[in-house]
């Protein structure tokens, strides 16, 4: 398998086994710094799974995750969820103002400074002292995103954050990933749109039945795929 | 002060209208009719036991030590109503009898430690039954309403989660919700004493023959009683619960499932 120079996230026989099901594993694999990094795969082929484990929503059965070659294990969970933020597939909206909502993640943010990350994400200012639960479902998810921006954050993890956008707003929250990368923030994605992997990755996973079936740069896997990867491009859609 | 002379006429008398409830269900067709008199049959042997435990416990040379061990039972039982109704929760049995221990020892402290009952068989085992029977559903509210909250809000909990926030920072406001509306009850109930029935202990004391303003004094500190012992039982169940559902390193785990209450 194709390893990254140098490796942002680390995993080493990890597994995740739920009773008696085995969801993941066993993951030997590295990803690099740079991104953007999508995992893709079928539904149910464990891509969400591996996305708790590198913010560490969940954890492995067994084997070790790594980030930046460090145990996440052993830091302190809220620092880490800080420098490696996340996306939901819905947007998720808070109570209260979408001020609040950022608040959430920081609530030293001063009225500028909140100002200033909705503007990053697209979203006129006025809207701060707006009903979050008002906003649209296309705003929404761009506050959200906002709002795991307000950690400062080194990585953001994006669970198919666009699945219940329209394409419009899709591509707004691509745009906005392909800014972050330019921006020193890593992004890694989860997707099981295959002209939306075509578009956004540089770094590819694909995963089957838990398992990675092939890793590496997106131009190399996607021109010689393995037979699992080329049956899944093959079919199109999951 | 005569006692009530209630005899097996009167007994089976008010029975006729457990009769009528179950014809009215039968024609009706409400599909009751078992359920009403499997109700009324529990209820008569449960107290008819009661009743025989209680003529031991409450004997002129009983030890105090039965009535004792009576509340301990009573809370034993509290423990297991709790446990029942909100199953799957690690270690709940434990966490609910020491609620409602503790609030019931602070309640009790304050009955028999100020005098306002002497402190004997007679009056332990009705107060402590009052105190313990009126709190548990409240209890068994805020138990399942602070799983349910949980899992109903699992999304925003992780999202707070994700965002840096400690588990007990991300579970707090639902926590908040719960005990809201486990709480919400005990005080309507506070609030309308007096003007739809009038409580159980007043009743008591009028029957004895107790001055009206005396017993209104009982029954205010009963009620105060009940309303604080009942806040402080929810609120160590549910952020107990609360606790066992967030990990040491600040993970959501799955909340049981739950039965229909």
């Amino acid at each position: 398998m194709n390893e990254p120079a140098r490796a942002l996230f680390q995993l080493d026989a990890v597994e995740v086994t739920r009773g008696d099901k085995r969801i993941l594993g066993p993951i030997d694999l590295a990803m690099p710094a740079t991104g953007p990094v999508v995992i893709a795969g079928p539904s149910g082929s464990g891509k969400s799974s591996l996305l708790r484990l590198l913010n560490r929503l969940d954890v492995p059965t067994q084997g070790t995750v790594r980030y930046h070659g460090e145990a996440v294990a052993t830091v302190d969970p809220t620092e880490h969820r800080r420098r490696v933020a996340m996306v939901f597939q819905r947007p998720v909206v808070l109570p209260g103002t979408v001020t609040d909502n950022l608040l959430e993640a920081d609530p030293a943010l001063s009225p500028e400074k909140v100002a200033e990350m909705l503007g990053q994400v697209g979203l006129d200012p006025g809207v701060a002292r707006q009903q979050a639960r008002d906003l649209s479902g296309g705003e929404a998810q761009r506050m959200c995103l906002a709002r795991s921006l307000a950690t400062e954050p080194d990585v953001v993890l994006f669970d198919e954050s666009t699945s219940s956008l329209d394409p419009a707003n899709a591509a707004r929250i691509e745009g906005l990933a392909a800014t972050l990368e330019q921006r020193g923030i890593t992004v890694i994605w989860v997707t099981h749109d295959l002209d939306q992997l075509r578009r956004v990755a540089r770094w590819v996973v694909f995963l089957a039945d838990g398992l990675v079936v092939q890793a590496g740069p997106a131009a190399e896997v996607l021109a010689q795929p393995v037979a699992a990867v080329a049956d899944f491009l093959a079919a199109g859609t999951p | 002060m005569n006692g009530p002379d209630v005899g097996v006429v009167g007994v089976v008398a008010s029975l006729l209208l457990i009769v009528v409830a179950i014809v009215i269900s039968w024609r009706e067709r409400l599909g009751l009719e078992r359920s009403i008199a499997w109700a009324a049959t529990r209820m008569a042997v449960q107290l008819l036991a009661i009743g025989g435990a209680l003529r031991l416990v409450l004997a002129e040379d009983a030890s105090l030590a039965w009535s004792w061990l009576w509340v301990a039972a009573m809370v034993v039982i509290g423990g297991i109503v709790v446990t029942r109704r909100s199953p799957g929760v690690e270690g709940l049995f434990g966490l609910a009898c020491g609620a409602i221990a503790l609030a019931s020892a602070a309640s009790l402290a304050v009955v028999f430690g100020f005098g306002m009952f002497p402190l004997e068989p007679r009056t332990l085992v009705p107060t402590a039954g009052m105190l313990l029977g009126n709190g548990i559903g409240s209890t068994v509210l805020a138990a399942r309403r602070t799983l349910a909250e949980i899992d109903e809000h699992r999304e925003e909990i992780e999202v707070r989660l994700s965002l840096g926030r400690s588990g007990a920072e991300a579970i707090r406001p639902h926590v908040r919700e719960a005990l809201r509306t486990a709480t919400t009850p005990d005080i309507e109930r506070t609030k309308i004493v007096g003007l739809i029935a009038l409580p159980g202990t007043m009743t008591g004391l009028l029957l004895a023959g107790v001055d009206p303003l005396d017993a209104v004094m009982v029954q205010m500190a009963v009620m105060f009683l009940l309303l604080g012992s009942g806040a402080i039982t929810n609120v160590m169940v549910s952020r107990g619960i609360a606790r066992k559902l967030i990990t040491s390193d600040h993970r959501l785990v799955r909340v049981p499932p739950q039965s229909a209450p």
